[in-house]
C-alpha cells in the first residue's frame, strides 16, 4: 500500500490530551513540521508553558523544558544564552503570556532574544476551566466574567502582537488564525518565517495564533470556528504587525 | 604586637574610603592581617562616609570597629559620632580646616592639622586625606611610611602619585610639631 | 603571603565564580550585592560568557533554570527580598534537579527592611522558602577567603547531586575587603550531564527538564528519590568548625558567618575573666551539623548560646541537635544591628556566673 500520510518526526507518538476540536494539536503539528523541514530538529529546544499546553513537552520530539507559569521567555533566554547555536521556541497561551508572564515576554522581545514565541490566543483560560483571560473580549461570558466582560471593572483585552511590534528588539510579529485550511497554511508559513528569522539571528520573533476552545466556550468545534471568525478576528486583526525586512502590509 | 583599629570618617568625595584602602593595602604588604569595612547604602550617597580598617598580627574577629585605637575625622558630625568610640589613650586626628572644635575628651591624644590649607599649598586640595593618613601612619607606626607609599604607588592612580607622596610626607612632618 | 589580593566580598564572589567556570550570570540589582552583577558584567563578555541583567529576580531565576537545564554552570545573586521573589524558581530547580549557584547577601527584613547586614533568612534558606519537600545545600562563609573557597565547593556540590546550592553571606561580608588568595584546587570527580536538554545532537530520545508529575504514585517516587539524595548530602557534605572545643568549657557559643567572627573576639575577651568558651561554627546551614553537638555536648558545663543576627532562627536547629541534653540560650540582634562583643559577653556572664537563662 502506498504511504499517503506520514507523521512529522518533530512529534512523538504520545497521544495528546487535548479536548475534541481543540486547535492546539494543529498548532503543535505546524511547529513540528517547520522544525523538520528546516532541518533543525537536532538542535531545537522547546519550552512548554503552564496552561492547557503544559504537557507539550511530551508531544514534541526535540529536547524540552517545562517552565513555571509565564516564565517561558526567561527560561528560553537562559537556554539561548547558554547554547547560542540552538534553536529555541516557547509555546504559550494567553494566560501564561499575556497575564502572569507579560514582563518576561516584553523584556525578551525588547532584548531581541533570538528565540521564537508561538502565542496561542483563545480568549479564555482553558486548563482551569474557562475563566476570563487578558484577551477575553468585551462582553464575553466566562466563569469569572459571568455577566460578560465589563470593561469598566475588568479592563480591556490586550492586543499582544501590536504591543510587541512596538519594541525594537522584535524582528517579526504576525497574527494568524487556524479557523480555516487557508489560514492554517498561512499559520505554518508565519511560523516558518519566525524560525528562519531566529536562524538568521535577527532578533525576537512571535506568531500569535487565534485559536478556539470549544469546551470552555460551550460550542461545538464547528461553531467555535465560526465564533472565532465573527468575534475574534474583528478585534484581533490578522496580518504582519512587524517585519524588519519591511514587508508590513 | 602591632595592632590598629581605625575609623576614617567625613563627607563623601573627600577620599575617606580610599584612605582606608591604602592603609589596608599597606598592612597587607607588611604581612599583617587586614580588613576594611565601609558604611554603605543611601547614607553613602547622602553625604557622610566612613570606613573601619583593622590591621593586626592576630586573627581578625569581627571587622566592625567597636573600640577604635585611632579615628581620623574630616567633618564635625564625624567627630561627634566617633569621639566616644575611641579607646582611652587613643589617637584622634582632626582636619582643623573643616572641624571648628577640638575633641572634648581629655584621655585621648589629639592631632589637629589644617589639611585643606596644606593640600592647597601642595597644589591639590584633594590630597588633604593623604596628609591626614601620613600623620596617622607616622604617629602610630602601624606600618612604615615606605610601605604606605609603595601601596599608594601600586594601587593608586599614577598621575596622583607625586602629589600624594608629598602629602603623606607633609602629614608625617606635622606629627612631631603638633604632638609634642 | 602568596598571591594575596585585597578584594571586596561581592567582587571576590564574582571572580571565584568566573574561576569555577561559571558560563552564565543572570541577576537584578539589589543592595548590598549589586557589585556581584557589576563585576560579572565587566568580566563575562570578555570571556565569551553570558551576562544578562534580567527584568526582575523572577526572570533571573528562570533564566538560571533555562541555562542550568542545558548543563552549563550558571548562577544568580541577590539579597533577601530578591530571594523571596526567586523562591518559586528555586523550588522548580530543586524539583527538576538542576545544578546552579544562588548567592544571598542577606539584609534586614521583613519586607523592604533595611540594607544592613542580617541573618534573618536562615529559615528561608534552610527550611524551604519555596513550596514542596525539598532541601538545598546552604554554605555560610565567615570571611572573604572562605567565600571564595565555598563558591567552588557549592558549584561542585550542585553538579554532583543535581541540586541548586546557595552561598549565604550578609551585607557585611559582601561589603568588606579582606586579602584573598585564589588557589588552584583539585577538581572533584563530577558526573556527566547526560540528562541536559542541549538539543538532541544525535540522541534518539529527547531530554525533558521538568518537575511536573501528574500521577501521585510517580510524584511520590520522585520525592522518595529526592529524600534519599538529601540523606546522602547530609552524610557527605556537612561541614562545621569547632573552635576551642577540645577542652572542658563553661559554655559553647554557636554562630555562623559574621557573628561567628564576633564570637571569636568574645571567646578571647572571656579568657580574661577566667571564663572558658568554645564555638561551634556551622559552615553548612543545611545540612545542619548535628555531629558537632555530639562531639561537644559533654564538654560544656552550661550548654550552648546561639548568637545570631536574627530573632532566633538557627537556635531551633541547635535545640533539635542537643535534644534536651543541655540548656540552650539565645542572644540576637535584628534589623541590621550587629551584636556587640561586650553585650554577648554580658549574656555569657549572666549564664555562667549567675546561672540566668533568658530564652524559653
Amino acid at each position: 500500500m502506498a504511504l499517503t500520510f506520514e507523521k512529522t518526526k518533530g512529534l512523538t507518538d504520545v497521544p495528546t490530551h487535548y479536548c475534541p476540536g481543540c486547535t492546539h494539536g494543529i498548532i503543535h503539528r505546524l511547529i513540528a513540521e517547520v522544525i523538520e523541514e528546516l532541518g533543525v530538529l537536532d538542535k531545537t529546544i522547546g519550552v512548554a508553558p503552564v496552561g492547557c499546553a503544559v504537557l507539550a513537552y511530551d508531544y514534541f520530539s526535540c529536547d524540552m523544558f517545562e517552565a513555571s507559569h509565564g516564565r517561558a521567555p526567561a527560561v528560553a533566554t537562559g537556554i539561548k544564552r547558554a547554547k547560542p547555536d540552538s534553536v529555541v521556541f516557547t509555546y504559550q497561551g494567553d494566560g501564561d503570556l499575556a497575564a502572569i508572564g507579560t514582563a518576561e515576554v516584553v523584556h525578551a522581545a525588547t532584548r531581541g532574544e533570538k528565540i521564537t514565541t508561538v502565542f496561542v490566543n483563545n480568549a479564555i483560560y482553558g486548563m482551569t476551566g474557562g475563566q476570563m483571560a487578558p484577551t477575553t473580549l468585551p462582553g464575553q461570558v466566562t466563569e469569572t466574567s459571568p455577566y460578560g466582560r465589563d470593561t469598566q471593572l475588568a479592563g480591556f483585552p490586550i492586543r499582544v502582537s501590536e504591543m510587541i511590534s512596538t519594541l525594537e528588539g522584535a524582528c517579526y510579529v504576525e497574527r494568524v488564525s487556524v479557523d480555516s485550511v487557508k489560514n492554517v497554511l498561512k499559520t505554518k508559513k508565519a511560523i516558518k518565517k519566525a524560525f528562519e528569522y531566529q536562524l538568521a539571528g535577527k532578533g525576537f520573533s512571535m506568531v500569535e495564533v487565534l485559536s478556539t476552545c470549544p469546551t470552555n466556550w460551550g460550542l461545538s468545534p464547528t461553531e467555535a470556528m465560526g465564533w472565532l471568525r465573527e468575534n475574534m478576528i474583528p478585534y484581533y486583526s490578522l496580518g504582519v504587525k512587524k517585519d524588519i525586512a519591511g514587508e508590513v502590509k | 604586637m602591632p595592632s590598629q583599629e581605625v575609623v576614617f570618617a567625613g563627607f563623601g568625595g573627600q577620599g575617606i574610603l580610599s584612605m582606608g584602602k591604602f592603609l589596608a593595602y599597606a598592612g597587607m604588604e607588611a604581612n599583617l592581617n587586614v580588613s576594611w569595612l565601609p558604611s554603605y547604602g543611601p547614607e553613602m550617597r547622602g553625604g557622610t562616609a566612613n570606613c573601619g580598617v583593622i590591621l593586626t598580627d592576630e586573627a581578625i574577629g569581627s571587622p566592625v570597629v567597636t573600640r577604635a585605637t585611632s579615628v581620623v575625622v574630616m567633618n564635625r558630625p564625624s567627630l561627634e559620632k566617633f569621639e566616644h568610640m575611641l579607646e582611652s589613650g587613643g589617637l584622634m586626628i582632626i582636619d582643623s580646616d573643616l572641624v571648628n572644635r577640638s575633641a572634648e575628651r581629655t584621655d585621648i591624644e589629639v592631632i589637629r592639622i589644617p589639611a585643606q590649607t596644606l593640600a592647597e599649598r601642595l597644589g591639590n586640595k584633594k590630597a588633604a586625606n593623604m596628609i591626614l593618613l601620613g600623620a596617622l601612619v607616622k604617629r602610630t607606626e602601624i606600618v612604615s611610611l615606605e610601605v604606605l607609599l609603595r601601596s599608594i604607588q601600586a594601587h593608586g592612580k599614577a598621575e596622583f602619585f607625586q602629589v600624594n607622596k608629598r602629602a603623606i610626607e607633609e602629614g608625617a612632618q606635622r606629627v612631631p610639631l603638633l604632638a609634642h | 603571603m602568596g598571591n594575596k589580593v585585597l578584594m571586596k566580598g561581592t567582587e571576590a564572589i564574582g571572580e571565584a565564580a568566573v574561576r569555577a567556570d561559571c558560563q552564565c550570570f543572570f541577576g537584578y540589582p539589589i543592595t548590598p550585592q549589586t557589585e556581584v552583577a557589576a563585576y560579572m558584567a565587566k568580566k563575562m563578555p570578555k570571556l565569551g560568557r553570558a551576562f544578562v541583567q534580567a527584568e526582575s529576580e523572577v526572570a533571573a531565576i528562570n533564566m538560571v533554570y533555562g541555562a542550568a537545564g542545558t548543563g552549563v554552570r550558571c548562577m544568580t545573586s541577590s539579597s533577601s527580598p530578591g530571594i523571596s521573589l526567586m523562591a518559586e524558581g528555586i523550588s522548580y530547580l530543586a524539583g527538576a534537579e538542576l545544578p546552579c549557584l544562588i548567592i544571598n547577601i542577606v539584609r534586614g527584613g521583613p519586607g523592604l527592611g533595611s540594607i544592613q547586614a542580617a541573618q534573618s533568612d536562615y529559615f528561608q534558606a534552610t527550611k524551604g522558602g519555596g513550596h514542596g519537600d525539598y532541601n538545598m545545600p546552604v554554605f555560610a562563609p565567615s570571611s572573604v577567603q572562605e567565600m571564595v573557597d565555598l563558591i567552588q565547593d557549592a558549584f561542585d556540590v550542585a553538579d554532583l547531586y543535581r541540586t541548586p546550592s546557595m552561598v549565604m553571606g550578609d551585607g557585611m561580608l559582601g561589603q568588606m575587603m579582606e586579602p584573598v588568595e585564589f588557589r588552584e584546587r583539585e577538581p572533584r570527580r563530577l558526573p556527566e550531564k547526560d540528562w541536559a536538554a542541549t538539543g538532541l545532537l544525535g540522541r534518539t530520545k529527547h531530554n525533558v527538564i521538568n518537575s511536573l508529575y501528574l500521577e501521585p504514585e510517580e510524584l511520590e517516587q520522585h520525592n522518595t528519590r529526592l529524600q534519599a539524595k538529601y540523606k546522602t548530602i547530609q552524610e557527605n557534605e556537612t561541614r562545621y568548625e569547632l573552635f576551642h572545643c577540645d577542652r572542658e568549657n563553661d559554655l559553647i557559643l554557636v554562630a555562623y558567618g559574621t557573628t561567628s567572627r564576633i564570637c571569636k573576639n568574645v571567646i578571647k575577651a572571656a579568657e580574661k575573666d577566667g571564663i572558658k568558651l568554645g564555638l561551634v561554627r556551622p559552615i553548612t546551614l543545611w545540612p545542619f551539623p548535628d555531629q558537632a553537638f555530639e562531639e561537644t555536648v559533654t564538654r560544656t558545663k552550661f550548654g550552648y548560646l546561639s548568637v545570631e543576627m536574627s530573632a532566633g532562627q538557627m537556635v531551633e536547629d541547635v535545640r533539635l541537635a542537643v535534644n534536651g541534653r543541655k540548656p540552650i540560650d539565645f542572644y540576637g540582634r535584628t534589623g541590621g544591628m550587629v551584636p556587640h562583643p561586650d553585650d554577648i559577653l554580658a549574656r555569657v556572664k549572666q549564664m555562667v556566673l549567675e546561672g540566668v537563662s533568658l530564652w524559653h
